[in-house]
């Protein structure tokens, strides 16, 4: 048993809020580097190399790459015999957000009621929290801030077993497609496959937290990251939608068991700034 | 990108009318800020008949919700945000004089419409560079709705605001024709 005080959780989360924000991952700039070498639209290349450049500059000026500094998805992996004192474990978690999103200069980009008020937050809380208990006696906590253009055109489709692995990359690359420039491509493709409805979408998502140079421990799902992606560059898309080579950075895939009767297909897109930054006490 | 064009504003018929899809421009001048809150606002006064916090004849709207501007600087990261959340309210602004839009993502066929009827342009602005936008904006002031926060409509003093020409007056969309060039059939 070790104890933590959540207190300690605070500052450790107000940091993670704020690099996520200015310093992109090398994984990120690699890609782009990397398709900016392959690309061949002359627009598609001028686009690439200012998104190089603005990475550059947030993190020399210390300011947010992007002006949209999402909405704060923390996942926690908690060690079962952590002991928490001290207060309220999630409330510390938001006031980490709180204090990171403000001393940061990061938006507040929350309204309360979703649908008929929609009056900002003003501290960017409450943050979106997913927990999972573990083994051990550390905390893994991870912050991944997710901008609102591309989490719109994100989707869940219940597919049949019928619809088989074709059936499911149709829809993956036709998500892509509908989605055309509005998601800030390039973008990172997460899909969730299994589970059930809701799981789906959270699987998507965690989908995206995978550094994008590790490809799916498994080489029959490997394989499908590899075609989906193929098919996606072919869309003709390209960097903002303007055309080119250019239009997603990866693809990500997590699945899980589901029941016999379902087939759970979840996309969660995710634009270049694939941002998410961890951290373990 | 088929040439670089240095505009000014307020835009008049002339400059709009020498611009095409994927033209680069390096924008100067006074713009305004507005995005979906902001939106619904201006166009319910135009219902109304009654005046706009600014003279939006011949100006640019720039779709953004700013970052707080850190110690020392104008404004914070400012990039572009979608610009299809609008569409439901572009063609009303341009139909009192709004001559330019900026921001990023396809517009839906009644603004590309209601472009060519009042000889309109969209400019997208690259999404996601906001430091780079940020670095072209000398100024800003909140003018109106500042219970929006984010969303509040402020006066941004842009110097060389680099963009590209995404909808001409023409009736040209770089977001069909870009796909159309790239597309491999599979």
């Amino acid at each position: 048993m070790r104890e933590i005080n959540v207190k300690e959780i605070i500052p450790i989360v107000r940091k993670l809020c704020i690099d996520a924000n200015y310093y992109i991952g090398k994984d990120v700039l690699d890609k782009i580097k990397e398709f900016y070498e392959k690309e061949e639209s002359p627009t598609a290349k001028e686009v690439l190399s200012i998104l190089l450049e603005n990475y550059e500059l947030a993190a020399n000026e210390k300011m947010p790459s992007c002006q949209d500094t999402g909405v704060a998805v923390v996942f926690i992996e908690l060690g079962q015999d952590v002991h928490l004192v001290g207060g309220n474990f999630y409330e510390a978690i938001n006031e980490g957000v709180r204090q990171g999103y403000k001393d940061g200069y990061l938006r507040k980009s929350l309204v309360d009621d979703p649908i008929i008020d929609r009056v900002n937050t003003k501290d960017n809380t409450p943050a979106l929290i997913y927990t999972d208990i573990v083994p051990g006696e550390k905390i893994k906590i991870t912050v991944a801030p997710k901008g609102g253009g591309s989490e719109n055109m994100s989707e869940v489709k219940m597919m049949k077993a019928a619809d088989g692995i074709e059936g499911v990359i149709d829809f993956v690359v036709d998500r892509v497609r509908r989605s055309g420039g509005n998601p800030c491509p390039p973008i990172v493709v997460g899909v969730g496959l299994g589970g059930n409805f809701e799981q789906s979408a959270l699987l998507a998502k965690k989908a995206l937290l995978r550094p994008l140079n590790e490809s799916h421990p498994e080489d029959k799902w490997a394989k499908v990251e590899e075609e989906i992606l193929e098919k996606v560059n072919k869309l003709g898309i390209g960097p903002q939608g303007f055309g080119g080579r250019t239009t997603a950075l990866g693809v990500t895939i997590l699945h899980k068991p589901c029941h016999i009767a379902s087939m759970p297909v979840a996309v969660n897109i995710q634009c270049h700034a694939a941002r998410h930054k961890s951290a373990v006490i | 990108m088929t040439k670089t064009i240095k505009l000014q504003t307020p835009l008049t018929d002339e400059d709009v009318s020498k611009l095409s899809i994927g033209d680069k421009v390096l924008i100067s001048g006074t713009i305004y800020t507005g995005r979906d809150a902001a939106h619904k606002r201006l166009v319910e006064l135009v219902e109304a008949g009654k005046e706009l916090p600014f003279d939006i004849k011949g100006q640019i709207i720039y779709y953004v919700g700013p970052a707080p501007a850190p110690p020392g600087k104008p404004i914070g990261s400012a990039g572009p945000t979608t610009s299809y959340r609008m569409d439901p309210y572009a063609p009303a602004l341009m139909d009192v004089g709004l001559k330019g839009m900026i921001g990023k993502g396809p517009r839906n066929q009644a603004v590309i419409d209601s472009m060519k009827k009042n000889q309109a342009v969209y400019f997208a602005a690259i999404g996601g560079a906001a430091v780079v936008v940020a670095k072209a904006i000398t100024a800003a002031k909140v003018i109106a709705y500042e219970d929006l926060g984010t969303e509040a409509i402020r006066e941004l003093k842009v110097k060389n605001f680099p963009c590209i020409v995404a909808n001409d007056i023409y009736g040209n969309d770089i977001y069909q024709e870009g796909v159309k060039k790239y597309k491999i059939e599979t």
